[in-house]
């Protein structure tokens, strides 16, 4: 195991552009805690945003999480241009020729998806502690415990979004198609919700259908956070909006999550096996 | 047959054959690879050479058939860690140095570090070690994956066009470099259209043609035989008449100048010349020759196609 992830490291740590997006990806994580900057101070209305609540324990694991995960996107281009370049350089053959099995060069791969998701929910968490303990309103350690399944949400969001993209480098080769492809991807299920929503028949709840796609479950595993917000529910209040959603991890979406993991680790390896080089 | 006889094998082919759509690119071969010789694959471009050796590379699926590495002891990726290989152009991470191209190979072969600067030495590469491997010649490159292939001082060495697309120095130095790992004693299995790098290196070849296998032996059985003899007499027609009356010489034809007299049991030449002596033939001009292995692949490769 420690061979195959060395082997993934060397690669990763030798190429330029993978070093700088990671380092733009941990500098933009870090960057959450500038939103403890924001302040409007105009005449009589003063603002400060870590003062609303955000940083708040437990609620802090729930929004940094949220935040946190748009930047993933950096790391996917870096994990499927990786994987894209095993194919262009025909390095790939030669890893095999070398003595690499087609299930070993695999779970490198996915050794550095684990990697990089924990890393990532390793840096989500000292962030996310260092600006609770500054700006919460409660630092008893029973509340700062509270709610940790959502970085276990965020843990796993990443390792199928990653798991998605290895597939996708995989089978396309190009990486420049493979993150178009994702692109239409996301595209396709919002159309399959339409379509759902407008056509499904009346045994079928087009919301359960829709629950199982793979990015729209992923977006499941941690929800919005903004409605929990009491300034946002206090406006909602006032307008008459019943914001009472639960927002909390299903305990489902994470099933789904897992299973869509294993379908693309599995459609990935059966790709390898049985395509010629 | 002992223990010995069994622990030599180092590959078995079985019955491979691999077809792409309704093209069988390899046509069920069955050959075997022996400790300490060097094999040729020998054919023309789109043979099925290449093909036949990504099968036992682990890199392309075989249609049916099978191959086992030392006597199916290993499976194939253990194997290939013993194995080293060289396929068409050299493959490495572009952005990466020789250097760490290799420690990324020495991993893969989980062979020690320390083999690394000895391999590049070898090969004349220890200077650059630590430059990309983008910025290396052709030459350069070829020669990065011959220490590549070395590294684990592997049991058998295969090599596909080792010396495509090479200059003239570069082929000398690849072709140096080989018959110094031959000297050595370790087994090489060389695919090539190039005919005289067949010849020159190989102890045994492998001819394919249309992904059939025409020829599997020794070398010198296909380009021996017996030789013939190339003559020439003050008196062509007496000449004529003596080597026909000789029981060895089995068949005789004229080309140009000479008459080539083509024995059917090895037949020494200075009882050939004693014996036309005999029959009192003067002869101007008397030579043993052998075909080259260009000869004996056109006849074999004609014979195919009648």
């Amino acid at each position: 195991m420690k061979r195959l992830f060395l082997i993934e490291f060397d690669k990763l740590r030798a190429n330029r552009s993978s070093r700088i997006l990671i380092g733009a990806y941990f500098i933009l994580l870090t960057s959450i805690a500038l939103i403890a900057a924001i302040k409007f101070d105009i005449g009589p209305i003063k603002f400060h945003l870590a003062e609303q609540g955000i940083f708040n324990f437990p609620y802090i694991w729930h929004f940094n999480a949220f935040i946190g995960a748009w930047f993933k996107i950096f790391l996917a281009v870096v994990i499927v241009s990786m994987t894209a370049n095993e194919y262009s350089n025909k390095t790939l053959k030669q890893n095999l020729i070398d003595g690499l099995s087609k299930r070993e060069f695999l779970h490198s791969k996915w050794l550095m998806i684990f990697a990089l998701a924990a890393i990532s929910t390793l840096f989500i968490f000292v962030v996310s502690l260092i600006l609770g303990l500054i700006y919460s309103n409660y630092t008893e350690v029973s509340i700062i415990l509270k709610d940790f399944e959502y970085l276990l949400a965020y843990f796993i969001k990443h390792i199928a979004f990653f798991g998605f993209c290895l597939f996708l480098g995989t089978a396309i080769k190009r990486s420049a198609f493979a993150l178009g492809f994702l692109g239409v991807w996301q595209m396709f299920e919002g159309i399959c919700y339409g379509l759902l929503k407008w056509k499904s028949p009346e045994w079928l709840d087009p919301e359960q259908v829709f629950r199982l796609f793979p990015l729209n479950a992923m977006g499941n595993l941690i929800h919005e956070p903004f409605s929990r917000l009491s300034a946002v529910r206090n406006l909602a209040n006032q307008v008459e909006i019943d914001l009472l959603k639960n927002t909390s991890v299903q305990f489902w979406d994470i099933i789904i999550v897992l299973v869509w993991s294993f379908i693309f680790y599995s459609l990935t390896y059966r790709l390898l096996k049985r395509r010629d080089l | 047959m002992g223990v010995n006889t069994i622990m030599n094998n180092i590959l078995t082919v079985t019955q491979l054959t691999k077809k792409f759509g309704h093209i069988t690119a390899v046509d069920t071969l069955s050959f075997s690879i022996k400790k300490g010789n060097v094999y040729g694959i020998l054919g023309p471009n789109g043979s099925g050479k290449s093909t036949t050796l990504g099968m036992i590379l682990n890199v392309v699926n075989p249609t049916s058939g099978g191959f086992s590495w030392f006597d199916g002891t290993h499976n194939t990726h253990q194997a290939l860690k013993r194995v080293g290989a060289i396929i068409e152009r050299p493959n490495f991470y572009p952005y990466m140095t020789a250097a760490q191209n290799l420690r990324l190979v020495s991993r893969i072969k989980e062979v020690p570090k320390s083999k690394i600067d000895e391999k590049l030495a070898l090969v004349d590469l220890l200077a650059r070690k630590n430059d990309k491997f983008k910025t290396f010649s052709l030459g350069m490159k070829q020669r990065l994956a011959i220490a590549s292939a070395l590294l684990n001082d592997p049991e058998i060495l295969i090599l596909d066009e080792p010396t495509n697309g090479l200059d003239p120095q570069g082929i000398a130095k690849v072709r140096n470099i080989i018959k110094k790992i031959a000297a050595q004693g370790t087994t090489i299995l060389l695919a090539s259209h190039l005919l005289d790098e067949v010849e020159k290196v190989c102890s045994h070849v492998l001819v394919l043609q249309k992904g059939k296998q025409i020829y599997f032996g020794k070398v010198t059985a296909l380009t021996t035989d017996h030789g013939y003899f190339e003559l020439n007499a003050t008196n062509v027609d007496a000449l004529q008449k003596a080597l026909s009356s000789i029981t060895a010489i089995e068949h005789i034809e004229v080309d140009g100048d000479y008459i080539l007299a083509y024995p059917n049991t090895p037949l020494d030449i200075a009882e050939l010349s004693k014996s036309l002596a005999d029959n009192g033939i003067v002869l101007t001009h008397l030579a043993q020759k052998y075909k080259s292995l260009e000869d004996q692949f056109l006849t074999l490769t004609q014979n195919q196609q009648a």
